[in-house]
């Protein structure tokens, strides 16, 4: 059965207000923007939302704090947002920071049914209050629980009917595990291909994880920091 | 460039040896990567997915879907791979990654760093730096040795949030480079013009100096 969908707004329907997803993407670079764009138009609230960053305003999940969607956000840097900063502020968005290798740890975990695991990371430090501390081998660690949401959203380069994915240089980043770690995954692509077009040795994403794939078109993909040389 | 910083990244970049796989730190760090030496060949990480990182791309090869963790369109060099971020940190937190050299607002004299938030301030977030500092074999921190009103950096005790509890392996500054060892931070270099005299008064730390290595 194929899982091409040939519009978003029936899968994006299934989120309601106060849902949990899971968001792949560092900074704008893979960041699943029709999905985002598909959400704020259908203006759903209270969100908790887990991605490595909140985008920028005006664009990618900056949209929907701009929109006043997001409840808490869980990330690992922020910096690049003027309405997040208000909104944190005013105490309108509640903010989980949590370390970057963490944060993928913890999809991964959640994502492969691991509840929790121990990382020397935040030993030390404000991250670790509140957390169980274990000793292994004379090294402190604490505890971190793994992350299942709701619903994740994906970018991939490729897929095929069977939601089998392909990501493309960097845009791969949180993209893998995000789709492991919601109970319906939804992906868009830049290119659908037939069934048997993927070689399946060249699979980064088992079809398995995946509920829904969108063929997404005219892509902006922005740039953060366009940094350019000469010589190259 | 001032002076100074100049000065940081000169004696940086030596920290760098032919082999090493290294993170280089968002900011002043990054700007390291230029100045390594053509026969010294590293894999340079970023955590955002690739090890291998090559010069910045000309205006014609800009790719949107290829940029390094300080979020700039980079090039892929010769031997380069790609990774999701859950591999990229198993590589840091593993201890497969020789070297990050990491930008701090606070050293302390039994190597803590601060360098991700000032309270009161905006909180950006600490991003990689947290995994870095635990998982990467030896930490270098490059900074300015005072902040702009003259206050020493490198303190007897950090007073900003932690990134990591002795974690520091090296401190580069433009005055001096110490390292962190089981008797404690230990000066190892003066840069050239500085004066003994004028690094204690620049230095809240207390710091042990072998005479024997040191090359004043």
């Amino acid at each position: 059965m194929s899982k091409v969908i040939s519009s978003l707004a029936e899968a994006v329907l299934k989120v309601r207000d106060g849902a949990s997803i899971v968001v792949g993407g560092f900074g704008l670079c893979g960041i699943p923007e029709k999905l985002i764009m598909q959400l704020k138009e259908q203006g759903t609230t209270d969100l908790t939302i887990y991605s490595n960053n909140c985008g920028v305003d005006e664009w990618g999940l900056g949209l929907l704090l701009e929109n006043k969607q997001i409840k808490k956000m869980v990330a690992s840097y922020v910096g690049e947002n003027k309405v997040f900063e208000q909104q944190f502020l005013s105490g309108e968005l509640e903010v989980e920071l949590c370390p970057q290798g963490t944060l993928a740890e913890r999809l991964r975990a959640g994502g492969a049914g691991i509840p929790a695991f121990y990382t020397a990371t935040g030993v030390g430090t404000e991250v670790a209050q509140g957390k169980e501390h274990k000793e292994f081998n004379g090294k402190k660690y604490i505890m971190e629980e793994g992350i299942v949401a709701d619903f994740a959203f994906v970018k991939a380069w490729k897929a095929d009917p069977f939601g089998n994915l392909v990501f493309r240089k960097t845009a791969r980043n949180f993209n893998p595990i995000v789709a492991t770690a919601g109970k319906i995954t939804i992906v868009e692509v830049e290119e659908l291909v037939g069934a048997g077009e993927l070689d399946p040795d060249e699979i980064h994403t088992a079809g398995v994880y995946v509920q829904h794939v969108y063929a997404g078109q005219n892509y902006e993909k922005r740039i953060e920091r366009l940094t350019t040389s000469k010589e190259a | 460039m001032s002076n100074g910083r100049e000065r940081i990244l000169q004696r940086a970049v030596k920290e760098i040896e032919d082999g090493m796989c290294v993170n280089l730190g968002i900011g002043m760090p990054t700007l390291i990567a230029d100045m390594i030496p053509d026969e010294v060949d590293v894999m340079l990480q970023s955590e955002n997915g690739l090890l291998g990182i090559g010069n910045y791309p000309h205006a014609d090869h800009v790719d949107p879907d290829l940029i390094n963790a300080g979020k700039e369109t980079v090039t892929t060099k010769t031997g380069a791979s790609f990774f999701d971020s859950a591999e990229s940190f198993a590589m840091i937190r593993g201890g497969h990654i020789d070297l990050a050299i990491l930008g701090g607002m606070e050293v302390s004299e039994t190597g803590d760093l601060a360098n991700w938030m000032i309270p009161g301030k905006m909180v950006k977030g600490m991003g990689g730096a947290m995994d870095l500092v635990q998982g990467a074999k030896r930490i270098v921190v490059i900074m300015d040795h005072v902040n702009k009103h003259g206050e020493s950096k490198v303190k007897k005790s950090c007073t900003l949030p932690l990134t990591g509890e002795a974690v520091v392996h090296c401190l580069i500054t433009e005055m001096a480079v110490f390292h962190f060892t089981d008797h404690g931070m230990e000066l190892v270099e003066l840069q050239e013009g500085v004066t003994m005299e004028e690094l204690k008064v620049a230095t809240e730390a207390d710091f042990i100096v072998k005479s024997s290595s040191l090359n004043v």
